[in-house]
């Protein structure tokens, strides 16, 4: 398994191209990636999407590890970093391979923020993503902890989750002021992360299609020297796949 | 613990100054007999008096399921199998290991971090990233390393037991068969074992004794870093204890 040894953050030799959104809860970034996916299709490109902490390997163990509060924030940036590897492996290098695009929601940069307001080091949590490969292009929705919060409020959840409050880590008895206070320190480790990395900020307080619109022109340009693979079997997949119904949310 | 500190980048957020028991790893390759050597080990100290608790490799609440599953699939690429033994002795170091240590307790590891260092290394070549990892994990007072050449071991673990496909390194596809690959794979690893016993300063014990010099060997050893460093037993949550060692 040597060849799969790679620098940090390395560019990759892959013919793919591989598209990462980041930004807290209730940032949008989600929908601005299921508005760029359905444009990337209708223009006929071969997308596959992927998600951070979804392979099946891992997705029930930190399920467990939330539900009877177990995790420490060393295991839960490992875990994570588990999915992230199988994922990667499973996921994102065979498409790039094959000269696909790929767009994944959140990505290492997600780790780098969260973990670390969680309280691991880090120097230890980047060292830990050094595997990863470098997204061709990535975008980080700012958005103000006050408006992610009435988006999140008045949306369909409703209410905020345990972790993504961060209640395990005794901040507040107020699970709405404890999501404060844990999610604008992770609004900070994103504004060193941006410069860092040299994230695209978009301004995710502006209107969904004026973001949407930026988005697009910007990956357009990023694509130009992009040569889509697209067969016959590819425009089968699009075709049918007009018959289905959305996953992705 | 005497100067405890961990590996690398520690865990920021737990000081490991006021652990006062002490930590021990037997380590070795499949089939050298560290659980029964384990088990004796602990019956004896506790004879003493001395609190112990062991924890054994890929034993924790958190994973040990999971692991099991990601065995079964066969699928595990280089990361993702580094990574769940990383969390695993994560969840162990934090609800186990340290809560006992800091009670005062011996900690006896059956394997510990160079076990994941071998096997990682065995497959990627690479040994940075392994010790980066695991560098939230506390370096142990005591390593004893149970050593073994691979054609003794090929005969025990034929006697006792069959040769599986982890064992074997099968997913390496080091050879034609079980029996081939089981040779090369735990030749690698001794190998990387014997590299690390020098670095990492080890105690080794020769695996290919009768099990009772082995235990001897085992108790003279541990024997050794309990008299020097102080830690009687009976006396393990005394004061005394704690402020002779800060």
């Amino acid at each position: 398994m040597s060849d799969q040894t790679s620098t940090s953050a390395a560019p990759y030799p892959y013919p793919g191209k591989l598209i990462i959104v980041e930004g807290i809860d209730g940032s949008g970034k989600s929908t601005q990636l299921l508005l760029l996916h359905k444009w990337l299709e209708s223009k006929g490109h071969k997308v596959f999407f992927t998600e951070w902490n979804s392979s099946d390997l891992v997705k029930n163990t930190t399920r467990r590890g939330k539900k009877n509060k177990s995790l420490t924030p060393t295991t839960f940036s490992l875990l994570h970093a588990t999915d992230f590897a199988s994922r990667l492996y499973h996921e994102i290098l065979p498409p790039l391979k094959a000269g696909m695009l790929v767009l994944a929601d959140r990505y290492m940069y997600t780790a780098f923020a969260r973990d670390v307001v969680r309280g691991v080091s880090p120097e230890w949590v980047r060292k830990l993503y050094s595997f990863a490969i470098k997204p061709d292009m990535a975008f980080y929705f700012k958005v103000p902890i006050e408006v992610a919060i009435s988006r999140l409020l008045g949306g369909t959840r409703g209410q905020f989750k345990y972790y993504e409050a961060g209640m395990d880590m005794n901040l507040s008895q107020d699970v709405t002021e404890s999501f404060r206070i844990f999610q604008s320190r992770i609004l900070a480790q994103y504004d060193k992360i941006v410069d860092e990395y040299q994230l695209i900020t978009l301004d995710a307080t502006q209107d969904i299609a004026v973001q949407q619109d930026i988005m697009r022109r910007l990956v357009d340009e990023a694509l130009k020297d992009y040569k889509p693979r697209r067969g016959t079997h590819g425009r089968r997949t699009l075709f049918w796949r007009r018959f289905d119904v959305s996953k992705s949310e | 613990m005497v100067d405890a500190h961990y590996f690398g980048d520690g865990l920021t957020y737990l000081n490991p100054s006021d652990l006062r028991g002490k930590l021990i790893a037997i380590e070795g390759t499949d089939g050298v007999g560290r659980s029964t050597h384990i088990e004796l080990l602990q019956e004896w100290l506790e004879v003493q008096g001395y609190g112990v608790i062991t924890t054994g490799w890929t034993r924790s609440n958190l994973m040990s399921k999971t692991i099991e599953m990601a065995k079964e699939g066969n699928i595990l690429d280089r990361w993702s199998f580094s990574l769940l033994y990383a969390t695993d002795f994560a969840d162990r170091l934090e609800h186990q290991i340290i809560p006992a240590l800091r009670s005062g307790f011996i900690v006896l590891a059956d394997r510990y971090i160079y076990t994941a260092f071998a096997r990682d290394f065995v497959r990627s070549n690479d040994r940075k990233w392994i010790r980066d990892v695991f560098g939230f994990a506390l370096v142990p007072d005591l390593v004893c390393y149970l050593r073994i050449d691979v054609e003794t071991l090929v005969l025990r673990v034929i006697e006792t037991k069959a040769m599986n496909y982890w064992e074997s390194g099968m997913d390496l596809r080091l050879g034609n068969d079980l029996y081939e690959s089981f040779k090369k794979y735990q030749s690698l690893l001794i190998e990387e074992f014997d590299k690390m016993a020098e670095e990492f300063k080890f105690e080794v014990v020769d695996a290919r004794k009768p099990p009772e010099e082995i235990q001897e060997e085992l108790r003279a050893k541990i024997q050794t870093l309990l008299t020097t460093e102080g830690l009687a037993p009976a006396l393990l949550s005394s004061a005394s204890q704690t402020s002779s060692r800060s």
